[in-house]
């Protein structure tokens, strides 16, 4: 066994269940007595609902109880939360429209919940589902963008004007436009980021139980946050006391965000659960998982540039539309504005930036964080609208990402939109990639596949993100309702073995394994003698859970602060042990020393000493060794990097085949390299889908026309190549560990370097701009419409 | 799914007598295609009748066709010596479909049966002008396919084999949709002494069909440049999120020339 600290390439402990098919996830638990749920949703992307009639499923073999949302309101449920909220420009608060669990009076999206059957089987429960019987009056939809702010739309909730949840902008618009007017070039694009169905492997499952004895709810549910949930449902949903509730997140099987919010079923199951006084399961098929999981992106934005002549980047302007779908869910109001337009400063130093965000209400299913959110909407933009520029002016692409960089030197850097970088090196991230893509060789590549029939081109993209969220103060004034800050508890138990609490929960990112070397490293406690617990409120302390890439910079520093909190008491301890003074003592590896003796005392014979006080300072110091930190952050962390995509397209068929791609990122100190490269590579293949394969598509009248995987296409294996993957990194500076997340980068990082690619493989076919994501068809389009005009000249 | 009483018959006899006798009772091949819809509840059979205990998988070579048992598996096929030497594009063809788990479930009889319009097999059938072998009789392959999901078949009438005819060359080149995998435009392509047969699967609106202007291009001069300046009419050929009529069009071309050059 070699070393299984900060830095070491540990196999991932978790690997072993889960690839013996011995995980335990949602699905896998079953409670005696258990009953099934299914929901009965709106086939209608927008309808009146005149009547909901039940008496014959009610009266189906098996069923137990049938529900429809006059039921809840009927005991004053409440709607599903929004934990964020917005003010536009004009100081108004968003509209916030409630978001029943079970519909009233109308249904707003394809998939919207109207009525949930319980019954002793599934099966049953699907059989009388069926029989219910709803009465529509259909009424227009609208399911896009520029058709809902259109003027004379359809009205998605009665009384928000113009499908306006906000109109919200950062930056003063005035000075930006001064900016323009004064500039010797403007360069403008409109672009879209195309909305994606999240897809995570397992899909979301609740099951809701209730202790006839004791009055206690439990929900075991799919989630990355177990404690946000039980706050978000039981305070403002169900009205359950948060002793009477507790929620288990087990081993879930990918969330990519679109787990992180509270979703009706949870509230459906659990309710039920305390109606019909038995446990109630709710596992979602397939195809209801692409109507009722969150999707992500959806925007539509214009974006220009003002430059001096040498192509300094001089102020940006942008105005964006971003779709909210049919309600707000939890964290959607703040993925386009705080998770995005803070973002589009990047790793520029373009000194004034003004953007206006509208997110607007349609008849499709809500939409929030998806991997990345808002950083990926906020990069793909900025990396495209930079190639543009090189484009339009026919400056090296390169140089002018070079001439505009914040200088390494330059930090902490003030952006002009809220964020304060703390550390990065740009233009070492860069040099880096660019050896490592060969990007000098590239043009004999381009050659050599010339002769082969192929258009080769090369993309990159210089990019940031912002994460390891957040300030709890900050993120307060910017409208969370919520702190973001992380705790830990560390128990050291009698015989020095450690087992960690952590409010952070791993859905796949390998936590068990990450967290615990963090534990190797501080303590000098054996790596299998460290157990990572997470995901029971029952277990863990109040923590916020997991996205945004704050697992180890925010998690990780809670625990850090706990384990010093261990040290500080182990020395006084030890100190009490050695008959030596508390500031004698030395801790290193393990072992507690008295500087300049050869006394010691290992951290096991501080621990049994403090769980078996007999000879102990029990006067000043309590027994025991079991040390809680809740730690928050002062600042986000800035990861970034560059990523280099090299492409091939096929003329004759448009088709796009992904060559090479590199990726050099700054992630800060890193714990487990061959995690973050796991991290890096999946997180590039969720780019690469999102630029070349994936798109969700609603015909104009919100009917979801990509619902299953024979019409979405998640990228497989073969579409993805093999990557070069390596780190640069700056340490974070604000937190104990320096480190900064990964999980996000690469899905941030990666779409505009493919779609630059793209871009350049058809130059001399006159494409200066395309839009997500780049298929065959796509492509063979804009191959056809440009070569007559080709052949002409 | 709904329920269903469940029988696997020992005889091709009694199986013809379950499925004639009850209109709603189904075949089970290899469940590739039926069991999603099942899932889906898009179909409720009364009665699902299982084939795999009738006998009837098997490839055997005969003089100048190869005979196929309806109820053989992709993967069989796939990798099966004789048809690799004799027919290459149906076992290149065959290690196409799916992925390895639905190979080694799927079947060749169920395939045909089915007649998905974005199916790989119909057009190895069709474009080797193979003889569906059922209970009762045979149909040549001409005569089988009849529009999407439609084919020659009566009620309760199973597919026992599929005899396919040697060719000297053969090839299958799929351009595959990016989300399903099945074909936006399947080609294959058998050259025999009396001439060159084509279809194309995925394209068409009505299912598989030939293309007779490439067939008479190619009979005459046997190379991917005889097909060049053969424009396919978009007009009936289907048009979805992934492909417009007009891109398949173009795609037959380029598809079928793709197909004749490899063809061994
Ligand atoms: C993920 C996935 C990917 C796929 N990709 C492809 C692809 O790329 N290309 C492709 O061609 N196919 C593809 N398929 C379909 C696959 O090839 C199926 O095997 C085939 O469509 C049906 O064969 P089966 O043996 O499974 O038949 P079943 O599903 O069991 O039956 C299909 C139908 O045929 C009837 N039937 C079955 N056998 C007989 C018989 N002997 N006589 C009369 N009627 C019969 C049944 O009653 C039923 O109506 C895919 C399937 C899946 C699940």
């Amino acid at each position: 066994m070699g070393f299984e600290g900060i830095g070491a390439s540990v196999r991932r402990k978790e690997d072993v269940r889960f690839l013996s098919g011995k995980g335990n996830y949602t699905d896998d638990i079953n409670r005696p007595g258990q009953l099934y749920a299914v929901i009965k949703r709106s086939d209608r992307p927008h309808a009146t609902i005149n009547n909901i009639d039940v008496a014959a499923a009610s009266s189906a073999p098996g069923v137990v109880r049938v529900f429809v949302g006059a039921d809840m309101a009927a005991e004053s449920i409440g709607g599903l939360p929004c934990g964020w909220q917005i003010h536009s420009k004009d100081g108004s608060p968003m509209a916030e429209p409630p978001h029943p669990v079970l519909a009233v009076g109308k249904v707003r999206h394809v998939g919207d919940p109207v009525a949930v059957v319980i019954a002793e089987s599934k099966q049953a429960a699907k059989n009388a589902a069926e029989l219910i019987d709803v009465d529509y009056t259909d009424l227009p939809a609208v399911a896009n963008l520029t058709d809902a702010v259109a003027g004379g739309a359809v009205e998605v909730h009665d009384g928000v004007a113009g499908n306006l949840c906000y109109d919200w902008v950062i930056g003063d618009k005035a000075v930006v436009d001064g900016v323009f007017a004064n500039a010797a070039h403007v360069v403008k694009l409109d672009l879209v980021n195309n909305r994606l169905i999240p897809n995570a492997m397992e899909p979301r499952v609740a099951l809701g139980d209730f202790d006839t004895s004791s009055g206690d709810f439990t929900l075991y549910t799919t989630s990355q946050n177990p404690h946000v949930i039980r706050l978000l449902m039981g305070a403002f949903v169900l009205h359950i006391p948060e002793n009477k509730l507790r929620v288990v997140a087990p081993d879930v099987g990918g969330g990519f965000g679109s787990k992180i919010y509270h979703y009706a079923e949870e509230a459906i199951v659990t309710w039920a659960a305390g109606k019909v006084r038995r446990p109630v399961k709710w596992t979602a098929d397939r195809s209801e998982s692409f109507m009722s999981d969150a999707h992500g992106r959806d925007h539509v934005s214009t974006a220009e540039m003002a430059l001096d002549a040498e192509g300094h980047f001089l102020g940006l302007r942008i105005t964006t539309l971003a779709n909210m779908g049919a309600y707000l869910s939890t964290f959607a109001p703040a993925v386009p504005t705080y998770l995005y337009a803070t973002l589009l400063a990047g790793v520029y130093k373009t000194p004034v930036i003004y953007c206006n965000v509208k997110a607007v209400f349609t008849n499709t299913v809500p939409v929030d964080a998806y991997r990345g959110a808002g950083r990926p909407e906020a990069t793909f933009l900025l990396e495209r609208l930079v190639d543009v520029i090189a484009h339009d002016t026919g400056i090296d692409r390169v140089e002018l990402r070079r001439k505009n960089f914040i200088p390494a030197d330059a930090f902490p850097y003030q952006t002009p939109v809220a964020l304060q970088y703390d550390s990065g090196d740009y233009q070492t991230t860069l040099r880096v990639a660019l050896a490592n893509a060969d990007w000098n060789g590239f043009e004999a590549r381009r050659t050599a596949a010339k002769d082969r029939g192929k258009l080769r081109g090369i993309g990159i993209s210089t990019y940031l993100e912002a994460c390891g969220i957040a300030p709890s103060a900050v993120v307060g004034s910017l409208g969370a309702r919520a702190g973001l800050y992380e705790v830990a508890e560390i128990r050291v138990h009698p015989t020095g073995s450690v087992t960690v609490f952590t409010g952070t929960h791993s859905h796949g990112q390998g936590h068990e394994t990450t967290l615990a070397q963090l534990v190797v490293s501080q303590l000098g406690v054996p790596f299998d003698q460290v157990e990572v617990v997470h995901g029971d409120t029952a277990k863990i302390p109040f923590g916020m859970g997991t996205y945004g890439s704050r697992s180890l910079a925010v998690g990780g520093s809670a625990m850090v602060k706990a384990m010093d909190k261990v040290i500080a008491k182990g020395k006084k301890i030890a100190a009490h042990l050695m008959e030596a003074a508390v500031e004698d003592i030395e801790f290193k590896d393990n072992v507690f020393s008295v500087a300049g003796t050869d006394k010691s005392k290992t951290l096991t014979d501080i621990s049994l000493a403090a769980y078996v006080p007999h000879n102990y300072p029990i006067e000043e110091l309590e027994p025991g060794l079991d040390e809680t930190a809740f730690y928050d952050p002062k600042n986000f962390t800035f990861p970034g990097g560059c990523h280099i995509a090299e492409i091939e397209i096929d003329p004759d068929t448009g088709v796009v085949e992904m060559v090479n791609f590199t990726a050099v990122d700054d992630v800060g100190r890193v714990v487990n390299p061959m995690i973050v490269e796991g991290q890096v590579q999946g997180g590039v293949a969720q780019g690469i889908g999102q630029a070349l394969l994936e798109s969700a598509i609603y015909d104009p009248s919100g009917q979801l026309l990509s619902g299953s995987f024979m019409d979405y296409t998640m990228p497989r294996a073969n579409d993805i190549p093999n990557m070069s993957v390596a780190t640069e990194n700056t340490m974070c500076t604000h937190n104990p560990l320096g480190s900064k997340g990964c999980g996000e980068v690469g899905a941030i990082g990666s779409p505009p370097a493919v779609i630059n690619a793209v871009v350049d493989a058809l130059k001399d076919y006159g494409v200066r701009h395309l839009d997500m994501p780049a298929t065959g068809a796509k492509l063979w389009s804009i191959i056809q419409a440009a070569t007559p005009r080709m052949a002409a000249e | 799914m709904y329920d269903f009483t469940y029988q696997k018959p020992g005889s091709l006899a009694d199986a013809v007598k379950v499925l004639s006798g009850d209109p709603e009772a189904k075949a089970l091949a290899g469940g590739q295609t039926f069991i999603p819809v099942l899932k889906q509840r898009l179909n409720k059979p009364t009665t699902v009748v299982d084939l795999s205990k009738l006998g009837l998988s098997g490839i055997t070579v005969s003089g100048d066709k190869i005979t196929i048992g309806a109820m053989t598996r992709h993967a069989d096929i796939a990798a099966n010596a004789d048809i690799k030497a004799k027919i290459p594009g149906l076992a290149h063809q065959a290690s196409l479909i799916g992925d390895e788990a639905v190979r080694h479930r799927g079947t060749m009889g169920g395939s045909l049966a089915n007649n998905d319009p974005a199916a790989c097999y119909p057009s190895a059938l069709l474009a080797l002008g193979g003889t569906i072998k059922t209970d009762r009789r045979s149909i040549a392959a001409d005569d089988f396919f009849q529009g999407m999901f439609t084919t020659a078949l009566e009620q309760g009438e199973i597919i026992t084999a599929i005899e396919l005819p040697i060719p000297e060359k053969s090839a299958y080149e799929k351009f595959r949709n990016p989300a399903s995998r099945y074909a936006i435009v399947g080609v294959f392509v058998a050259k025999f002494p009396s001439g060159v047969r084509l279809a194309i699967t995925g394209a068409g609106q009505g299912g598989v069909f030939r293309h007779t202007e490439i067939e008479n291009a190619l009979s005459a001069n046997f190379a991917p440049d005889a097909i060049n300046g053969i424009v396919t009419p978009p007009d009936d050929l289907n048009s979805d999120i992934h492909a417009s009529a007009e891109y398949r069009a173009h795609l037959v071309g380029v598809v079928s020339k793709r197909a004749v050059a490899k063809a061994t």
